[in-house]
């Protein structure tokens, strides 16, 4: 077993509200390898970003982490001061956002934003730095980049940002690259070429990925692992394929059975009844077992754990005592 | 009896992009425009579902709306079962505007706030005095509800006590409500969770086979129209590029555009196929390429296809817009 880069144990993020502290993520437990990309799918409010802004330390307050560890490379990150994690932050961890024209700066071009990452994180000059910058967006696919690292964002369409933006994530040559939905905003044409850019870019570089993503398709085009979120909890980890092809979790085979395929024709999607519970009244027992129509009675009143079975990890009573699908 | 029920003549939409008048002369600058739809035709028949399918910028959305009569066509006609439809008098407009409905993209913004559901989906049926009796309507509201699957106690709550799904089912709702017998789309599912647009998909395909329902579906999503439409148009810079029975449309594309487009969608099965990798972007649409809109991202342009524009032309069974499809060279 190869040692994980990012080690994430036991995570919890509170918030608390007037009607009570609301838990965003809870107990959230996973690993990443070296080189790995994984794949974190779920639907809007499961929790996925929030683990994202976790693991960086950017929680908006009054938000806080409540529990938990996170470990990149042995070292803890979770409770390091806010002066610590900034080195970690562009140092050790990049990060790229669903939108990337509010995650560069308007004022400032490509350039000097670059060079300014390069130099915050890496002992180099400016014309050092000039040239590594020029180095990346000519590596990310930017033509003619060294005409073009003088332009404003303003001035690239949506796809070379995206592709700026992973250039500036991956600029100081981090151990970690965060993606939180970084195609949402594409046109499929372009999503497939920043899914490649991202893949090629941190696979040549053995950067870990921790691809946040609402689009299953996304995942299996590019991840290795998938962690799949439910309300706040994890449902299921595993190798994308075991995951896509063969699921466990009725959840994930409700969330597999109701995405249209290009290669099937179906009369009818499989279809989850209800929607997800909010973070206000989240059943006990297992999350999903108000939806779920293999629930029986255990399932109302225990919290299913994440088990592992064989490298596949599930939440759900049904596996709980070993039985195989 | 004709079984077209809509009809696309050369529909044309010019947006004016200028300037202010004082900086275009202080600037010395021309009159901009834009055409977000450039001739576009097409047959919708009775009973199925055309989708139109593109990228943003591709004017499906102004399609949309120029059906509905939400904004007024450049150029073209658009025929309404055998009537034109710009060319009535408010009258009978009205009499037609009861027969099509639009279900839009955003059921946050398409909700007005300060309504209780029930007067949402009533709305329509006041406005065109489809039921005299208040006793009735509210009972037809209830009988909507009950059939996008809301419950009739819902009715007297506002639209920010639900879930985007469920906002969707009831701007659904609205638009039966008129008893439509076309239904415009504009990418109904887009802002919803894969399990929720599930649902939602569903509902729509059985309220077509309960009604007889037409559809006008608008997504840019390749899987969602496979899975919903009987026939597909595939829209470039505002031309039609491609229109095929779905079924031909997904096994055998014609157009080099098309087949990027589908080559580009996320492989959910993992055959591990190896794909073309994409060339370029969109280009802008108030500066669009000479002759085919799509030749600077053809791998099969020559110097026809710089220079000329493409028609849609029909080979076999797939209407197509380019040369190197009619020149037999793709």
């Amino acid at each position: 077993m190869s040692e994980a880069l990012l080690s994430v144990r036991d995570l919890v993020v509170e918030f608390p509200t007037r009607k009570g502290i609301l838990t965003a993520v809870d107990r959230v437990s996973f690993e990443i390898a070296r080189g790995e990309v994984l794949g974190v799918v779920g639907e809007s409010g499961a929790g996925k970003s929030m683990t994202g802004s976790a693991i960086i330390g950017l929680i908006e307050p009054p938000g806080h982490i409540a529990g938990g560890s996170v470990h990149i490379a042995g070292q803890r990150v979770d409770n390091l001061s806010q002066e610590a994690m900034r080195r970690v932050r562009g140092k050790r961890i990049g990060m790229v956002f669903q939108d990337p024209l509010t995650s560069l700066n308007p004022l400032y071009t490509v350039a000097e934003q670059l060079i300014e990452t390069i130099r915050t994180h890496m002992d180099m000059n400016e014309r050092q730095a000039r040239e590594r910058a020029v180095a990346l967006l000519d590596e990310v696919g930017i033509p003619a980049a060294s005409r073009r690292i003088d332009d404003y964002p303003h001035q690239f369409s949506g796809g070379m940002r995206q592709r700026v933006v992973i250039a500036l994530a991956l600029c100081a040559e981090p151990e970690l690259v965060i993606a939180d939905e970084p195609t949402t905003a594409l046109d499929v044409s372009v999503q497939s070429q920043i899914i490649d850019v991202l893949k090629n870019m941190c696979a040549e570089h053995g950067t870990s990925v921790m691809l946040i993503t609402h689009d299953m398709g996304v995942i299996a085009e590019a991840a290795d692992r998938v962690a799949v979120m439910y309300a706040g909890r994890v449902a299921e980890i595993g190798h994308v394929r075991d995951v896509v092809q063969n699921a466990w979790h009725p959840y994930t085979k409700g969330l597999m059975g109701s995405i249209p395929t290009l290669m099937q024709e179906s009369d009818r999607l499989t279809q989850i009844p209800g929607s997800m519970p909010r973070l206000t009244d989240i059943p006990p027992g297992c999350a999903f077992s108000t939806r779920c129509p293999e629930a029986f009675a255990g399932c109302f009143v225990d919290q299913p754990e994440c088990r592992n079975h064989d490298g596949r990890e599930v939440a759900c009573l049904l596996y709980e005592k070993g039985d195989q699908p | 009896m004709t079984d077209t029920l809509v009809s696309i003549d050369n529909l044309s939409r010019i947006f004016d992009v200028s300037k202010p008048w004082l900086n275009r002369v202080l600037e010395h600058e021309e009159k901009k425009h834009l055409t977000a739809v450039d001739r576009v035709s097409f047959d919708i028949r009775r009973g199925e579902t055309f989708a139109l399918v593109g990228e943003s910028g591709s004017g499906k959305s102004t399609i949309a709306k120029l059906i509905v009569g939400l904004i007024r066509p450049s150029g073209g006609q658009i025929n309404f079962d055998g009537s034109n439809v710009a060319t009535q008098g408010s009258a009978s407009m009205r009499q037609l505007r009861s027969r099509f409905q639009m279900i839009f993209q955003d059921p946050f913004a398409s909700l007005n706030p300060r309504w209780r559901v029930r007067d949402i989906i009533a709305e329509p049926i006041r406005t065109f005095g489809l039921n005299g009796e208040t006793v009735k309507w509210q009972n037809r509201v209830d009988e909507l509800l009950e059939t996008v699957g809301l419950s009739s106690r819902d009715g007297a709550k506002f639209p920010h006590e639900f879930s985007g799904g469920q906002r969707q089912r009831i701007a659904i709702a609205r638009a039966l409500s008129a008893k439509p017998e076309f239904i415009v789309c504009d990418e109904p599912t887009s802002a919803l969770d894969v399990s929720v647009q599930a649902q939602i998909l569903n509902l729509m395909r059985d309220l077509q086979d309960e009604f007889g329902l037409t559809y006008l579906f608008i997504s840019h999503d390749l899987s969602v129209v496979r899975h919903m439409a009987s026939r597909i148009g595939v829209l470039y810079l505002g031309r039609l590029v491609e229109v095929a029975e779905g079924k031909t449309l997904f096994r055998d594309p014609q157009h080099p555009y098309t087949k990027m487009l589908l080559d580009a969608v996320p492989d959910l099965e993992m055959t591990g196929r190896v794909r073309e990798p994409v060339e370029g972007e969109i280009p802008n649409p108030i500066d669009p390429p000479t002759g085919c809109s799509f030749h600077p991202r053809c791998a099969l342009a020559n110097d026809r296809c710089k220079s000329e524009a493409p028609e849609l032309t029909l080979h076999q069974t797939t209407e197509t817009a380019c040369f190197a499809v009619e020149e037999g060279r793709a």
